[in-house]
Parts: C-alpha cells; sequence; structure tokens
C-alpha cells in the first residue's frame, strides 16, 4: 500500500507525500507568514465580537507597544537563531543596557553620551560571548546562560537591587520612549524601521546570505570559503547591541532603569522567533515571521487580559502556543527527508 | 533446499522519491561465503540494514531457516544470529575496545555490574585471531585498520549463523584482509553463512563461493564464482558496454604543468608530497581509507591542516591563509561529504550554486542580485544537464546525482582552474555517473585542472589518464597508462609489513 502511493507520486514527477488534499494544504500552510497572519486577523476578528474595547486606537496601540522594543531584541534573536547560536542573556543584557546608562546618567553624563556607551557595553558583552563561542567551542546555550546570571549581578550590584530613578532626564531624550509624531508613539516608529532595515539586509545582502548558509550547514560554509567563525561572532555581537537599543529606549519609555527588568524576556523572545518560523537548528527564519509572532504572543496577552483571564493562566496559554507551532510546523516539513 | 538459512523475496524500499530496492530476492545457504557485488547505489548496504532490522522494508518477506520472520530492530538480528560489520566504522571511540566489542552482550546482560575483567579477557580472545589490539586500548585511539578489525571482532563474539560484511576491507592493509579471509573461511566450515560485500573482483574470485548482483535496486542475477570470469560480472554490474561508462582519455600528454605540488608535509597526517599536473590531464589519487588523500587535498586548500611545502598553480607560488584564498586563487575543493560538507540541503539550488563566491552575484552596495543569481544557476545547470523542477526548490528535493551536480556546479561557478573531487560518483547512479566522468573529461579538455579521489579502483582506471597512490601519508608510486591495473594501485597502497597495534 505504501510503495504503490510512493509510486504514484513518482510517476506523477513530484515528492511523495501523504495525499493530495494535504499536498494542497501544505502549500498554502508553508507560507508561514500567511498562516500568522491568518491567526492574528482571527484572534482580531473574535476579540472585536467579545469586547467593544478591543478595536479602540489606544488598545492597538498598547498591544504595538508592548511588543515593539522587545521586537527590537526578537529581531537580533532570530538573526542569531539563523546563524545557529542562542541567546538567553537577552534579558539581563537589556537591564544592564538601562543601568548602566542610567548610572552614567546619575554620574553626570549627557544622557545621549551615557546611551551610546550603554549600547557599546553590550556590544562588547555580545563580543565577549562571541569569543568563548568561536575561539574557545562552548556552546552559546552554556555561555549565555553564564553570562544572563552575570549581567543580571552586576545589574544588582551596581543599583543595589533598587531601581534608578531617573526624573531629571530632558524632554528631547525621554521623546524616544514616550514622545509621539502624529499619532504615532516613536517607539513604534523605531521599531518598524528596525525591522524593515534587517528585513532588507537579511533577504538581499551577500553579508546576511552568509548567515544563513552558516546556519543550514556550518561544516558546507566552510567549505565554500565562509569564515564562520566571523559570521557567529557577529550575529551574537549584533543581538547583543540590538539588546543595548532596546534597554536605551525602555530606559527613556519609563525614565528609570530597573535592575530586574526583563526577567523572562529569552522566552517571550525566542519564542516569537521560533514561532516566526526560526529554527532552532539553524538556517532558516525571517524578521517578518519573527514579528508576526511577537504580535500573536501580544495579541493573545492583552486578549486574555481584557477576558480577565488570571495572569497564571498566560503563562499555560503561551507556553502551549509555542509547543502547538513547533509541532505543527514538524509535520509539516516532515516529509523533506 | 533445507541448507538455506536466510531467503529474501521481493523486498522493496524507498527513500522519499528515491526507490533504493525494487523487488529483490536473495539466498544464502550454510557455510558458504556468498558475495553481493554491485555498484554504489544498487542498493546492497540498504538491504543489509533491512536484513538487521535497522530499516523497515515498505513490502517483500524474510524467510530465517524457511520460515517467515520480522526483524524489527538490530537486537531482533542478534537473537536471530545475524551479526553485521557496517561499511562505515560505528564505534564508540571514549570506551575500550572491549566494551565495544562486547556491547550487544553488555546490552543484553541481566547482571547489574559490569564484569571488567571477564568482558576484556572475552574481548582478548577474539582479537588475538585477527590482530595484535589491547582490549583495554581507548577504541578513539586506534588506526583506521584497527577499528576496524575492532568492528569485525564484534561480530564475530556474536553467536552468529549469518555474518554480513560490507566492505570490510576498505580500510585494511593486504596482511590484514588475508587474515581476514582465513577467518571467513574458517567459520563458514563451522557452518555459518557468510554474506561478503564488495565490487574488488579479486577478492571476490580468491574467497567467494557465490555471487550475487544487483544493480539500481534491482536483483540481476546470482552464479557460481567457479563457473564465471570477472568480467562477467561487471558486465552484469553495470549492465551495459563498459566502454560508455568511462570518455575517452587524453590523446597526447601535455608538458604545460597546471599544478605543482613541492614537499608538502603536516604534522601527522601526511609528508613529503611532491607530485605535477599538466594540461588537459584527469589525476586520479587511490590509497586506502585513511591513508591520507583527502587530507593532503584539503591540505593543499587550506581547508584545515598547518602544511609547509610549496604549491604552485600555474606557475604562480601560493601563499594562501585559508580556503577563501584558495577560492579566489582558483582552486576548488568537492567534498567527500556531500550532505555533511558538501550542500546546503534545505537551501535552494540556486543558493547552493552561488554559495563559493558571493561576489559574483552582488550588486552595488552589497545587495543579492536574485534574477542574475537564477541566471547563472540556470546556465550551469543547463551546462551540466541537472534536472529540477524549480531553482527555488530546497536540494533535499533531488536525487543523489542531481545533487552531486549541483555541488559540482557550485565549483564551476568560480570559473577554476582546478577542481579536487573527493568520491565524485559516491551515492550516484550510473547513468549520473557516466555523465559526471564526461563533463569532468570535458573540464580536463577546456584547460581546467581535474584530481579525482576515489576509492573504487575501476572508476580511477576508467577516469584517469595517470594515478598517485597514497599509503600511510606518503606518495607510495604511480602508476600510468596499461599500467594502471587494480593488482598494481592495490600492492602500492598496502602495507607489506605489519605494524604493530598503533600506527
Amino acid at each position: 500500500m505504501r510503495g504503490s502511493s510512493v509510486e504514484q507520486a513518482i510517476e506523477a514527477g513530484e515528492a511523495p507525500r501523504d495525499g493530495r488534499g494535504m499536498a494542497a494544504a501544505k502549500g498554502l500552510l508553508k507560507m508561514r507568514e500567511t498562516g500568522l497572519i491568518a491567526i492574528i486577523l482571527l484572534l482580531i476578528v473574535v476579540m472585536s465580537f467579545a469586547s467593544p474595547y478591543f478595536l479602540t486606537w489606544v488598545n492597538i496601540r498598547t498591544v504595538i507597544m508592548a511588543f515593539a522594543v522587545e521586537g527590537i531584541v526578537v529581531v537580533g534573536m532570530t538573526i542569531l537563531l539563523i546563524s545557529g547560536g542562542i541567546d538567553l542573556s537577552v534579558g539581563s543584557v537589556t537591564a544592564l543596557a538601562m543601568v548602566i546608562g542610567g548610572w552614567l546618567f546619575l554620574a553626570g553624563f549627557d544622557p545621549w553620551v551615557a546611551s551610546l556607551i550603554a549600547i557599546g557595553c553590550c556590544t562588547a558583552v555580545g563580543a565577549f560571548m562571541g569569543f568563548f563561542v568561536t575561539k574557545i567551542g562552548l556552546h552559546h546555550f552554556i555561555v549565555s546562560l553564564a553570562v544572563m546570571v552575570i549581567a543580571r549581578g552586576i545589574c544588582l550590584l551596581g543599583t543595589g537591587g533598587r531601581p534608578l530613578g531617573l526624573y531629571t532626564l530632558p524632554p528631547e531624550f525621554k521623546f524616544i520612549g514616550q514622545g509621539s509624531i502624529g499619532p504615532i508613539p516613536v517607539v513604534i516608529l523605531t521599531f518598524l524601521a528596525v525591522v524593515a532595515i534587517f528585513d532588507i539586509l537579511l533577504r538581499r545582502t551577500t553579508m546576511f546570505r552568509k548567515v544563513f548558509y552558516t546556519g543550514s550547514n556550518e561544516r558546507a560554509a566552510a567549505y565554500s570559503g565562509i569564515r564562520t567563525k566571523r559570521v557567529i561572532f557577529a550575529t551574537t555581537t549584533l543581538c547583543s547591541a540590538l539588546c543595548g537599543v532596546a534597554g536605551v529606549i525602555y530606559m527613556a519609555r519609563f525614565g528609570s532603569a530597573q535592575p530586574t527588568f526583563g526577567l523572562g524576556m529569552e522566552l517571550n523572545v525566542i519564542a516569537a522567533a521560533v514561532i516566526g518560523g526560526a529554527s532552532l537548528n539553524g538556517g532558516t527564519g525571517t524578521i517578518l515571521g519573527a514579528i508576526l509572532g511577537a504580535a500573536l504572543l501580544s495579541l493573545v496577552s492583552s486578549s486574555l487580559a481584557l477576558l480577565d483571564v488570571s495572569v497564571y493562566w498566560q503563562d499555560i496559554i503561551r507556553g502551549s502556543i509555542l509547543l502547538a507551532a513547533v509541532t505543527i510546523d514538524l509535520f509539516l516539513n516532515k516529509r523533506r527527508g | 533446499m533445507d541448507d538455506v538459512v536466510l531467503k529474501i523475496s521481493d523486498v522493496h524500499k524507498s527513500f522519499g522519491a528515491i526507490h533504493a530496492l525494487k523487488g529483490v530476492d536473495f539466498e544464502l545457504k550454510r557455510g558458504e561465503i556468498h558475495a553481493l557485488a554491485g555498484e554504489n547505489g544498487a542498493g546492497k548496504s540498504t538491504l543489509m540494514n533491512v536484513i538487521d532490522g535497522i530499516l523497515a522494508p515498505d513490502s517483500g518477506t524474510i524467510f530465517w531457516n524457511g520460515a517467515a520472520v520480522t526483524i524489527a530492530s538490530p537486537t531482533e538480528a542478534q537473537k536471530l544470529g545475524i551479526g553485521l560489520v557496517h561499511q562505515e566504522i560505528a564505534l564508540c571511540p571514549d570506551v575500550s575496545v572491549a566494551e565495544n566489542i562486547l556491547m550487544p552482550q553488555t546490552n543484553l546482560s541481566r547482571k547489574f555490574f559490569v564484569d571488567y575483567a571477564a568482558l576484556e579477557a572475552k574481548a582478548g580472545e577474539v582479537l588475538r585471531q585477527l590482530a595484535d589490539i589491547d582490549p583495554r586500548a581507548r577504541t578513539g585511539d586506534l588506526s583506521i585498520s584497527n577499528q576496524q578489525l575492532v568492528e569485525i571482532a564484534k561480530a564475530l563474539t556474536l553467536d552468529c549463523k549469518v555474518l554480513i560484511l560490507d566492505e570490510p576491507t576498505a580500510a585494511l592493509t593486504e596482511r590484514e584482509a588475508q587474515l581476514l579471509f582465513g577467518i571467513m573461511r574458517r567459520l563458514a566450515d563451522q557452518g555459518i553463512g557468510i554474506i561478503y560485500i564488495s565490487h574488488r573482483m579479486v577478492e571476490i574470485f580468491d574467497n567467494c563461493d557465490r555471487v550475487t548482483v544487483f544493480r539500481d535496486g534491482s536483483y540481476i542475477t546470482t552464479m557460481d564464482v567457479a563457473q564465471i570470469t570477472p568480467p562477467d560480472v561487471v558486465k552484469a554490474m553495470v549492465g551495459r558496454v563498459i566502454d560508455d561508462l568511462y570518455p575517452a582519455k587524453q590523446a597526447e600528454p601535455d608538458d604545460n604543468v597546471i599544478l605543482s605540488v613541492r614537499d608538502l608535509s603536516e604534522a601527522t597526517r601526511f609528508r613529503d608530497v611532491s607530485f605535477d599536473l599538466h594540461h588537459g590531464e584527469v589525476l586520479g589519487i587511490a590509497g586506502l581509507i585513511g591513508a591520507g588523500r583527502s587530507e593532503i587535498v584539503k591540505g593543499i586548500c587550506r581547508i584545515e591542516g598547518e602544511v609547509t611545502g610549496e604549491v604552485r598553480l600555474n606557475g604562480k607560488a601560493l601563499t594562501l591563509r585559508d580556503y577563501g584564498d584558495s577560492i579566489d586563487a582558483g582552486m576548488v575543493y568537492l567534498s567527500e561529504d556531500r550532505k555533511g560538507s558538501g550542500l546546503f540541503l534545505d537551501m535552494s539550488i540556486a543558493e547552493n550554486i552561488s554559495a563559493l563566491d558571493l561576489s559574483r552575484i552582488s550588486r552595488r552596495g552589497g545587495m543579492i542580485d536574485s534574477r542574475g543569481e537564477r541566471e547563472r544557476a540556470r546556465a550551469l545547470g543547463e551546462r551540466l544537464g541537472l534536472k529540477y523542477g524549480k531553482l527555488t526548490d530546497p536540494v533535499s528535493s533531488l536525487s543523489g546525482g542531481n545533487q552531486q551536480k549541483v555541488a559540482i556546479a557550485k565549483m564551476l561557478s568560480v570559473d577554476p582552474d582546478l577542481i579536487f573531487l573527493d568520491e565524485p560518483t559516491r551515492g550516484v547512479d550510473v547513468g549520473a555517473k557516466a555523465e559526471i566522468h564526461r563533463i569532468l573529461r570535458d573540464l580536463a579538455r577546456s584547460g581546467v585542472g581535474i584530481v579525482v579521489i576515489s576509492s573504487e579502483l575501476p572508476e580511477l582506471i576508467g577516469l584517469c589518464d595517470r594515478i598517485l597512490v597514497i599509503r600511510e601519508g606518503r606518495i607510495s608510486g604511480e602508476v600510468a597508462g596499461d599500467d594502471m591495473t587494480e593488482e598494481a594501485i592495490m600492492s602500492l597502497a598496502s602495507v607489506l609489513e605489519h605494524e604493530g597495534a598503533d600506527a
């Protein structure tokens, strides 16, 4: 039975699949972004009936604001995942940027200079991790796990565990976290700019094509003359640098630096990228997909909040969505031998 | 027919679009050494994996002593009495030789603690017949040929009725191989049926009783070795006039040197390698597995290893920092491990072909010219006779032969002066094989240097104008023209004196 259906498939000149109906469905679902948009739209329609408040501009803006800054980190994580790495330290490193920026500001630095130094420090943290991964040969998981704890420790040590109030931040600096251009918050504009830039870079440039080669098959990439260690070093550093950018924006938005900020952020960020089609094995993923993944998670959270579902349920549901997305993906791609 | 211990009837097996076994039959008698011959991709190893319970057949029946059986796992195969020595070495490098040899028994043991003394004594007993290997040695520290002997010892400890040896001599020296043949005959005399997979005619005709030939996943014939000659087997394996498989050779030797290597050495893997490659010539490199063939070539291209010595390409001395520099200089390497290090299986055909030099598909500012990329891929695909659906399909959707053409297209995309090809036709069907040979010959004729490493001696002899033989990291000799025979190459490749436990 199995043998004969395979033969038919071969005669039809295509790879063997489970059946014809399934094949068509798979073709559509294979476009991960299409599927995610459909699910998001469905959720929006359902929620607009469930809550009259849902489709108001205020709520929509809140939902987008909720993932916009984190979305910048999602971009970095997605690129890192494509290259075959992972970073558990994103939450701590984001907090580190806030703490360093805030501390320097309180020490009398100009807030812009303080921010640049903070981003520079985060970039250095990324380079530090990249060094351990590419030169020493440790796994991303372990290195970033260690750095996650170390960076958090530095945050707590530097602040004595208390948030730094930055009440004297000048308004032009607060603008990047709190201002709007027309009706649209600057945070959202910054986020969209980062997404657009890296989406184009990733899909269209030879530099980022090497990221795909490296993540898809590091040995084959090395056998194609690609300096794979350099690529992995760069993606590791970039991810931390983008954490720095996010941290600075958070600082401007909250007018404070919180040493405990970003606990559990790595889960959200990795989940968003994976729901959006990035693979932990490297080689696949898109910025658009990852951002849609982040949007879906944020939308679900806000929907559950509007429906008065307990916060504790939200974690359970978020985790389940992640598991469902990855399982579906596995089955859709299984036919590839 | 009650002396038939194992019978295979109409077994089918497919992997995706590839129909690896198309209803094959096979029969093994007690006490016989039965050779299974066929080209790469003929289905020999697939059938052995079915017999050993590693792969489940799609359909067909396995008879064990006349009764139909289902073998769902290697453990079940062992319980029946089937021992398989794999072509690839599959040992745990970090544990001792004894633990590796007696792994199946340890796995089945009901005792809570492992009795290491008994383990080592038992392993030592088996090993003594084969070679002087310390059962307490760490397996990964052994030479490749000794590891192969450990694999064989592992199968011998099983109380087996059927022993399957899948190309066991590929890494063995002549002497070790002779020892193995002696043991095989002794086991056969005890009533054990032995399946011996090989495509070396000499071994089949010196040691086997019957031979069965597979071709492209189909059963072709079974013959008594005593009543036939090697050309009969070759004809059955190839299935057509053999001249077709290899293009005409270089008519006149050309004195112009493309590549000149002098005194190339590396810390442990090769020493004092010197040779020239002439214009229009296809140069072969032969040697046992582990002799250092690939390592020398990778050293020349700077893919791995710290080498000393001089490399000149078209008269110019090269100083390369890494493989990227080698590509820029016009020297590329096609990996023997197509799936592991040759291709990006989940990426598209076009993306694979561009991987060597992205500057060729980039416009100003490093942006990728997608249309240009596809156009280049299409042109190369056409030149190589690549069969595909869309250029944006993943490479994993192609057959082995077409995947290999993508890998070759990737090499050609940078217009190289010299291509090293490591096992260029491994896992490729006969038709594609002949095409690849033709492509290589055409390239050589057009002035591209071609160096081919292959474990298949008939391929090297058929394809190359000249063959270098590597033994233990040195060039042990060179054959050309009518001197290129399997016997001549094997005697140059083999170590004449046995050299103890560790090489």
